[in-house]
């Protein structure tokens, strides 16, 4: 819950706008999926597990089923450990029908470089063979290294290099919000 | 995170519980599935260097290695050019030519691995030097034990039988002190060290008698009686060990219900353990083998990702 108070940031969504947006995305993805019946929803921790979860309810709230929710950890499918060192490895919870032949829709909070979702998607070849992978984010900043795309966007930002984008969630950081901030010295992942 | 695993140590509860955490994760990541394999280590290279006979330690650092995809050379002094008379100097300076970026090291001179420690640019692994320590070993203890019981502070925990000798004990009582657990070494007096319990970690209790302790334990951990090292008589006969300080079926009995009883391996069926103890469901031998691939993987992707 620790936030630098101190740097200038911009709020892009405030709490409620959140909420809609997450609702927004959970339509697109009953539509798009012809009502979500095969889905699998995979965040990617830290954030991307509650946004994951968060879909999963407003789904059901909306079409009254449950879609599996699971954790997809990638850290160490990361291609900069040499450069950047080991970091703390995230939780992986499958849910119990696994991913064979399931759509799986992949959640992230951010989509940046597009290297997180490159390393999710070699982790999940080793996990298993859904029948096709899509990808939710909350925001999306641009400056792809990487042909990769969302297939749910919540919102475009366009952003600079030098700025990061935090978001913050209920679950953890006790606030929902998502934040235009200057980038800390060393960049963001 | 440090750069070399020499001794449990090196390891404060911070360093020693992110390595648990760590091995858990791994635990997660390739529960149920089809590729028990990680790619996170590709293109680094491995050396097991064992001058001395080992079954599960090398095959387990060996599959630790293998899943987290690093390449392992694997180099016992049996059939090498150290039969031949290389010093461990020169091994070492040759797998430093061949770009080894861990060398994990099983030695009988306590304290080798910090010799090699000085002559390679990689991370060095203690996998057991003499009778001084065993760090991974102590580490799947307490990741078992932490798996078993749900933590490791506050725990007592017995280790029981020829400390002396003993590398597993004594990096057990380091980690465990320092992860808050209370070690209680007992054992026969001549295989006790004399001081042993301020030597390693303040709090360790030494008593003679198993019988008086095991009803207040948490986990009583079996060690091996290591006939190979005993050059001298440490006690009278095979039988009157087995009948003071062996573990069997009706000193299982006296331990608290929810105990567990631990082994490292390899066991002397009969002599510190008894058969019907080693294949209860108390004890969590077979998963101290499984565990310890997980914690050799969290070890090194620590140490192999530590931050050049």
């Amino acid at each position: 819950m620790a936030q630098p108070t101190a740097a200038p940031h911009k709020v892009i969504i405030a709490g409620p706008d959140l909420a809609r947006v997450v609702d927004r995305i959970a339509h697109q993805i009953l539509e798009r999926t012809g009502g979500a019946r095969d889905a699998v929803l995979l965040g990617i921790p830290t954030r991307g597990v509650p946004l994951a979860r968060r879909l999963a309810t407003r789904i059901h709230a909306f079409e009254d089923f449950e879609v599996p929710v699971g954790a997809l950890d990638i850290t160490l499918y990361r291609d900069d450990l040499r450069l950047r060192g080991a970091r703390a490895v995230g939780p992986t919870q499958l849910p119990p029908g696994g991913v064979d032949g399931r759509s799986v829709i992949l959640v992230d909070d951010v989509l940046f470089s597009g290297r997180t979702v490159r390393a999710a998607l070699d982790a999940l070849g080793d996990i298993g063979r859904p029948r096709l992978v899509q990808l939710a984010v909350l925001v999306d900043r641009g400056h792809r290294e990487l042909p990769i795309r969302a297939d749910y966007v919540g919102k475009n930002i366009p952003t600079a290099l030098r700025e990061m984008v935090r978001v913050l969630l209920v679950e953890t950081d006790g606030t929902d919000e998502v934040r235009l901030e200057p980038a800390p010295m060393g960049g963001q992942s | 995170m440090i750069r070399h695993l020499l001794s449990a140590a090196d390891l404060d509860a911070g360093t020693a519980t992110e390595v648990l955490d760590t091995a858990a994760r791994m635990d997660e990541a390739i529960a149920d599935r089809e590729v028990k394999k990680l790619p996170t280590l590709r293109g680094r290279t491995v050396v097991n260097l064992f001058y001395e006979d080992s079954t599960r330690t090398r095959i387990s650092f060996e599959a630790a290695a293998k899943r987290l995809s690093a390449d392992v050379i694997n180099f016992s002094a049996k059939g090498s050019s150290v039969s031949k008379g290389e010093s461990l100097k020169d091994t070492a300076l040759t797998l430093q030519a061949m770009g080894a970026d861990a060398v994990v090291i099983r030695h009988p001179a306590s304290g080798a691995p910090y010799q090699l420690a000085g002559w390679v640019n990689g991370s060095v692994l203690n996998a057991g030097d003499g009778t001084h320590e065993h760090p991974t070993q102590a580490l799947l203890d307490a990741y078992t034990m932490r798996s078993r019981l749900g933590r490791v502070d506050g725990l007592s925990v017995a280790i029981v039988g020829d400390v002396l000798h003993s590398r597993v004990a004594r990096s057990n009582v380091l980690l465990l002190s320092a992860l808050g657990a209370k070690v209680t070494l007992v054992g026969p007096p001549t295989l006790l060290p004399l001081g042993i319990e301020d030597a390693l970690a303040s709090g360790t209790e030494v008593r003679y008698d198993l019988d008086e302790v095991l009803p207040g334990v948490d986990v009583v951990m079996m060690l091996r009686v290591q006939r190979e090292r005993m050059e001298d008589a440490y006690f009278p006969s095979a039988r009157e060990y087995t009948r003071r300080y062996g573990l069997d079926g009706a000193r299982l009995r006296a331990l608290p219900e929810h105990a567990i009883v631990m082994h490292p391996g390899p066991m002397n069926r009969g002599m510190e353990i008894s058969p019907e103890v080693a294949d209860s469901p108390r004890s969590t031998i077979v998963e101290q083998v499984a565990n310890g691939v997980s914690v050799r993987m969290a070890v090194l992707y620590l140490l192999l990702g530590g931050a050049k």
